[in-house]
């Protein structure tokens, strides 16, 4: 007998199966009749409209596209695995540096009560402004689109990490500071030793949210100023309303944010704690 | 001198042009350039389409240098000491204000200049940079007899000869140039996998771009040295409309015609403009041809534009997909898209441009001024190019050839067909009907001042500037007419002896001399 787990795993498939099968038969494109004339062949063939591609084409895409990923065909034309790259790169290194500064202020602001309630009007106001409200701004400031870019990450991946670290250190149990004070730790010594390992399951949660976002983020911010990644490549296809890349394009997508997801879930298992 | 044995080789004309010359004209050059972009950047209304002065103007800047005095006088010095007695300095503390030599001593010419330079680097050579030394040699045998010796030792022509072949090198040859994915860029883009770049030395990266919104900051950001415009653009640059205010100067014109007016297949039965109110256009910016065109278009037809029809910037390549998706019921926009539209199924062609305006411009080759002046070589080679390509497209012929080169996915990511149909002019309209209209684009790279001053007689019509506005005097700064015509004289190709017509829209002309007359004579306009 099966056991539960896969039995659901059975009926997965089967739902995976009978939705693409239905897709797969709903559009198929007809069969052309006979030679087409001349007015027909400069329309682009006699069917009547364009049609979203069966599941099969968009495999086919899937395999020329991932048999050669780093192809480089110029600036503009590279392969999936070359794009892939860009935007993870801008991605990690606008997320890194927003840690770099959203972790120290979120401890200061965890602290130290009057800090928080000297800084928490700017961050309520900055906080929920689209990132990409950011972008013609950054792109007059800094004058340099892969910078902007990155300035975009940066700026939608800092505040949920900030607000964590601050909620995640005022929250640490007072027993344990005091403690630690009954022990004589420099405030150092204690933010370290103490409040940091405690706080660290709701930082990397933080984290967690903040890698989501940007990886949000980075495909909206790149079918803006173009160039190079993943975006740009979305944004490429569509001008040729090319659908069965898009949609290859959308899966790609979805598989890294999840890598990424999992990556940093894996590190938040690290550092958890039972009381 | 011992260098002097077997010098009519011109190997060693190469070399003494190379270690003695060459060194000492780069400082000069280095110093020139200083003082000409300084000049020419901060006095606005200093630089552009007078080209003519150009040389005049260098000449003087140059002669401000001291050390291009006549090598050969004895009473000239080259160092200008503070305490210097050489007959400049004198006149100079004579008469503040006057340093300059008499016209006969001064080089007129560009070319005399140089061979000025080359023969003063060289006696500086020979006597070691000690110029009290060779003012004393100078004084007992004489200028002449200087002249004469060194004719006699060194291949002075041909020194002269390698210096200026070498002076014309390109000081930057990696450029990257942006395009947006259309088939006005064709010039640009097929200069790429057609070798027009490489031709003349030049290594350009072409880079697709999003949209003209980002073209223009890219290039006002100068992460591109060069890109492609729209016609309206450098001058709505230059003037600081929609944007911060730099000069940009604009050599040359990609493409006349090529846009058209598409309608959503349901408006089959709406073909009289006087149908149109309530219709959403899209157009690919506001400083475009496009929008300028639509707008005289439905104003000719008596429809306010800003009021019975709601137009929308949409990006060129985002305008078929907001077609389909009902967003829009049409838009005047650039090739591949009107043809693509057809190609889905979801537009037809209701009108080509050139119906509105036979030869109209589009879209520009554009850089800013600032690169210009700092790149003086690799600008003309980029012009060169760009012309060179413009010209081998306006050719039937190679048509088909260059729809092939610029379809792929590196250039504009489109069918060949539909590339195909734009660039030969035979094409399906949507309709039902086949098309045989082999002008529906066309290639010419001369920048017209009069289509400056119509393309701101429609700026200063729909108010997108504001108050007196100078024509010519911002068309003559912008299209730099002079440089395009130098470069396609030197090339091969009769450039226009005037730079200024009439022309004529939906048969009305347009009077070039009197743009504020012509601004007035619309009955339709912003007030």
């Amino acid at each position: 007998m099966l056991s539960i787990r896969q039995k659901s795993l059975l009926v997965s498939l089967v739902f995976l199966a009978v939705v693409l099968g239905f897709w797969e038969a709903y559009c198929q494109p007809p069969k052309s009749r006979e030679a087409l004339s001349e007015y027909e062949l400069l329309m682009g063939g006699a069917d009547q409209e364009a049609r979203i591609p069966p599941p099969s084409a968009i495999v086919a895409k899937a395999w020329e596209e991932l048999s050669n990923p780093f192809y480089d065909k110029g600036p503009n034309d590279k392969g999936i695995g070359i794009q892939l790259a860009y935007s993870i790169s801008r991605v990690l290194s606008g997320y890194l540096m927003a840690a770099l500064v959203a972790i120290p202020i979120g401890f200061l602001i965890g602290m130290s009560p009057l800090m928080y309630g000297a800084l928490n009007p700017y961050i309520q106001i900055l906080r929920p402004i689209s990132p990409l409200a950011w972008m013609p701004l950054a792109l007059f400031i800094i004058k340099d689109s892969e910078t902007s870019a990155i300035f975009v990450i940066f700026i939608c991946s800092i505040w949920p990490m900030l607000i964590n670290t601050a909620f995640g250190v005022a929250g640490v149990r007072r027993d344990w500071i005091n403690v630690a004070r009954t022990h004589e730790l420099s405030p150092l010594r204690t933010a370290f030793t103490v409040i940091l390992p405690a706080a660290a399951p709701t930082i990397l949660t933080g984290m967690r949210i903040s890698i989501g976002i940007a990886w949000l983020v980075i495909v909206a911010a790149e079918m803006l100023v173009g160039g190079t990644g993943i975006g740009y490549y979305v944004w490429n296809e569509w001008n040729n309303l090319d659908l069965t890349s898009v949609i290859f394009s959308i899966l790609m997508i979805g598989l890294v944010g999840m890598l990424l997801d999992l990556a940093l879930n894996g590190a938040a298992k690290l550092v958890q704690y039972q009381e | 001198m011992a260098l002097a044995s077997n010098a009519a080789d011109w190997h060693e004309a190469r070399y003494l042009s190379r270690n003695i010359v060459q060194p000492l004209i780069a400082d000069l050059r280095n110093l020139k350039r200083q003082r000409l972009s300084a000049e020419s950047l901060s006095a606005n209304d200093h630089f552009g389409g007078t080209m003519t002065d150009a040389p005049k103007n260098e000449t003087q800047i140059e002669f401000h240098c001291n050390s291009l005095g006549d090598a050969y006088d004895e009473k000239t010095s080259l160092r200008h000491a503070s305490n210097c007695d050489c007959r400049k300095c004198t006149t100079a503390a004579a008469k503040p204000g006057v340093a300059q030599e008499t016209s006969a001593q001064r080089p007129a010419t560009h070319e005399e200049m140089w061979d000025r330079m080359v023969e003063n680097a060289l006696v500086r050579g020979i006597f070691a940079q000690n110029d009290f030394s060779r003012r004393s040699f100078l004084n007992a045998v004489g200028g002449t007899t200087l002249a004469a010796i060194l004719g006699s030792v060194l291949p002075l022509d041909a020194i002269k000869a390698a210096t200026k072949e070498s002076t014309d090198k390109l000081e930057k040859t990696k450029l990257k140039v942006g395009f947006v994915p259309i088939t006005c860029a064709t010039p640009i883009i097929m200069a790429h996998p057609m070798g027009f770049y490489s031709k003349y030395g030049l290594d350009v990266e072409v880079i697709k771009t999003a949209g003209w919104a980002v073209a223009r900051d890219k290039s006002l950001a100068m992460e591109y040295d060069a890109s492609h415009m729209l016609t309206p653009m450098p001058l709505a640059m230059t003037m600081g409309a929609g944007s911060t205010a730099k000069p940009f100067i604009m050599p040359a014109v990609e493409n006349i015609n090529g846009q058209a007016i598409v309608l959503h297949v349901d408006h089959k039965d709406k073909r009289d403009p006087k149908q149109w109110k309530g219709f959403k256009f899209g157009v690919p910016f506001d400083y475009s041809m496009h929008n300028f065109l639509l707008r005289y278009y439905v104003a000719e037809h008596g429809l306010d534009p800003d009021k019975d029809i709601q137009i929308r910037v949409v990006p060129p390549p985002e305008m078929v997909a907001n077609l389909r998706a009902g967003n829009l019921d049409g838009y005047l926009s650039p090739d591949p898209f009107n043809q693509r539209a057809v190609w889905e199924k979801v537009g037809f062609i209701h009108t080509l441009t050139k119906d509105i305006w036979e030869g109209h411009p589009c879209c520009a080759f554009a850089c800013s001024q600032e690169f210009a002046v700092a790149h003086p070589n690799t600008y003309g080679a980029l012009l060169k190019a760009i012309v060179d390509a413009t010209q081998f497209s306006a050719k039937m012929e190679n048509r088909k050839q260059i729809a092939e080169a610029i379809a792929p996915t590196n250039y504009l990511n489109q069918p060949v067909p539909v590339i195909e149909q734009v660039l030969t002019g035979r094409f399906a309209d949507g309709l039902g009907e086949i098309k045989d209209v082999p002008t529906r684009i066309d290639f010419d790279p001369f920048p017209w001042h009069s289509m400056a001053v119509w393309i701101l007689t429609q700026m200063k019509r729909w108010g997108y500037i504001k108050g007196d506005v100078d024509y010519n005097k911002i068309a003559e700064q912008v299209y730099v007419a002079a440089d395009t015509a130098k470069t396609m004289q030197h090339l091969g190709y009769t450039a226009p002896d005037k730079t200024y017509k009439n022309h004529v829209i939906m048969g009305k002309e347009f009077d070039y001399t009197k743009p504020e007359a012509y601004v007035q004579s619309f009955a339709i306009k912003a007030s």
